[in-house]
């Protein structure tokens, strides 16, 4: 049955939109660096986009810093707002649930829908980034952020590994746009809350004065997916990343469950 | 108000002879109790009206039955079942066309009937598609089937809910506005389809405002109002809760108010040339020989037996702004 979720999700144009314009951002990119002239010097721009030139795969991850901080979250505040409050807007929320389809059970569909959007998301950057590197720049092996040399293919299985921890890192607000849209039958007022949450976190993140909570925000490790491209990899940010969103999943898939389950249908 | 509900159901039945039986039913909204102590009885196999005001609690109630809201206090039995724990067995056995139709308007009418009958419980995904042309079919929807639910007209929507609620065989539908928008050729279809579910042994609880409709269908009726009951069971008894009220038109309307008076018929009015009141107890046929024995001129005399609509007015008021 989540696959009748998953093909209600991406048949509709809205969701198509969302993936295609994640998918131009790296290759906008990569295109301004190709016929721009001109490279960027190491520091200068967005994490790896220096590394661009010289081998076409680091489009993706240029692709994927670049949309983190607003694009894909987003993405995700959208389709995460949109999943009870949507249904529940349209009214199909009261027949879903007579025909009958547990509680629990549609909570959970589209709490795994929502970790595929996610990891799909992040997957459709990273594949466009290559695929735009690949046409528009030299592609070979990988040079990573310690000066080793990866094959191409060691290379590529770590760019989307990058991908997925990305995906990783979106989960917690997915969560928090879950229990949200729970909360509400008018889903653009989830998706702005959504949306809201993403930035105010990273708002809060840039105040220095504020370190001792910026361990536990939920955008606090977002960029640290770098560190997979180390030799050795770094796992200790990225654990900690990943141990992060999973808490916050435990918590607000919790309250979403405790909410939903109870709730008063009337729409 | 009247606090106690008339009961015309001639003993409470059994328990599985109710496909819908609510205890003591009460949903409050912050302080307002928007359903007020209902006790509904739907007997197995009857088409039952459930008529009401706008406001007057209704579609709420459907809501408790189905599961949808919690009740604030009472109980809920469908199908001889506790409600809503036993959801999961019960529904599958109940289609519901709740507040009009609503689906997905990005997809075709066939891919929503799709999405809606893999939502059920059992993964009878052989049989889907046929299940869903059949369904289509029923509601004479075939044509349109494939078109985005987006383009269709209120009338196509209106029948893609019912064939929603039609997908599998049901032993209990519960209707609410299920002609609503739809074309006199489309009424009377729906009409048929409820009459011939019915036939089928099905019990079907339909909810409208259009009282000739339900007359015309309907086996059985409660009417609500502000939440509470005030009256319900076969629709022959709901009639004769209304006064049969005989006019007579004569030229004598003083004598003839007094003969009327004299046999302790009620409300007495007169207007022009017509005298009317309502019969208690006594036979239309006596109270004219009456007039004609008393000298009255008797240019017409008619007895006119209530209809639903009077009863309902009767029993929920005349006026047109809603409630609460």
């Amino acid at each position: 049955m989540w696959r009748a979720e998953l093909a209600l999700l991406f048949r509709r144009t809205r969701t198509q939109a969302l993936l295609g314009v994640l998918a131009l951002v790296p290759i906008v990119v990569a295109s301004a660096v190709r016929f721009s002239g001109g490279g960027a010097q190491p520091g200068e721009g967005p994490q790896f986009l220096d590394q661009l030139t010289h081998n076409g795969v680091f489009a993706a991850l240029v692709g994927l810093t670049v949309t983190l901080p607003f694009f894909l979250p987003l993405a995700v505040a959208v389709v995460a707002g949109d999943a009870i409050a949507g249904e529940a807007n349209l009214g199909t929320l009261r027949y879903l649930l007579t025909r009958p389809y547990g509680r629990t059970r549609l909570l959970l569909h589209k709490g795994a829908v929502l970790v595929a959007f996610c990891v799909i998301a992040t997957c459709v950057v990273a594949i466009a980034g290559i695929i735009a590197g690949a046409i528009l720049f030299p592609i070979g092996p990988v040079t990573t952020l310690s000066g080793t040399t990866l094959s191409l293919t060691a290379g590529t299985i770590r760019i989307f590994a990058a991908a997925a921890v990305v995906g990783g890192s979106l989960l917690g607000l997915a969560a928090i746009g879950l229990f949200i849209s729970t909360l509400t039958d008018a889903p653009v007022g989830a998706m702005a809350a959504t949306a809201g949450i993403a930035v105010l976190s990273g708002v809060l993140d840039a105040i220095p004065q504020l370190h001792a909570i910026h361990p536990w925000l939920l955008t606090h490790y977002w960029l640290t997916f770098g560190d997979l491209l180390r030799s050795p990899v770094r796992w200790t940010a990225i654990t900690k990343n990943l141990l992060l969103q999973a808490g916050y999943m435990l918590v607000f898939i919790t309250a979403a469950w405790a909410r939903f389950t109870t709730k008063d249908v009337l729409a | 108000m009247q606090t106690d509900p008339m009961n015309l159901a001639p003993d409470a039945p059994a328990d599985d002879a109710l496909a819908i039986r609510t205890t003591g039913l009460t949903k409050r909204f912050g302080g307002t109790a928007v359903v007020d102590d209902l006790n509904l009885q739907v007997p197995t196999g009857s088409v039952f009206g459930f008529l009401g005001p706008n406001g007057s609690g209704k579609t709420t109630t459907i809501r408790m039955l189905l599961g949808l809201v919690n009740p604030s206090a009472g109980s809920v039995r469908l199908l001889g079942r506790s409600m809503p724990e036993a959801a999961n067995r019960v529904l599958p056995n109940v289609g519901t066309l709740v507040e009009g139709p609503a689906f997905y308007p990005w997809l075709s009418g066939r891919r929503n009937l799709t999405r809606i009958d893999a939502a059920g419980p059992d993964p009878l995904r052989t049989t889907r598609a046929d299940r869903v042309d059949a369904a289509l079919a029923q509601v004479g929807l075939s044509a349109a089937a494939d078109k985005r639910y987006r383009a269709y007209s209120l009338g196509m929507r209106q029948r893609l809910g019912l064939a929603a609620a039609l997908l599998r065989p049901r032993s209990l539908l519960i209707l609410d506005e299920p002609t609503n928008g739809m074309d006199p050729q489309g009424t009377r279809e729906i009409r048929n389809l409820i009459r011939a579910v019915a036939a089928d042994g099905a019990t079907v609880l339909l909810c409208s405002h259009l009282l000739s409709e339900v007359e015309q269908v309907c086996t059985h009726a409660a009417i609500i109002t502000l939440g509470r009951l005030v009256a319900q069971g076969p629709l022959e008894s709901l009639r004769e809760t209304t006064t049969t009220r005989v006019t007579v038109e004569t030229d004598d309307t003083e004598r003839a108010a007094a003969v009327l008076e004299r046999l302790g018929l009620m409300q007495i009015a007169v207007a022009g040339a017509l005298v009317s009141a309502a019969l208690d107890s006594q036979r239309p046929e006596d109270c004219c020989k009456a007039l004609v024995l008393a000298d009255v001129g008797v240019r017409s005399f008619v007895s006119r037996r209530p209809s639903l609509e009077d009863t309902y007015v009767e029993l929920t008021g005349e006026g047109f702004d809603v409630a609460r």
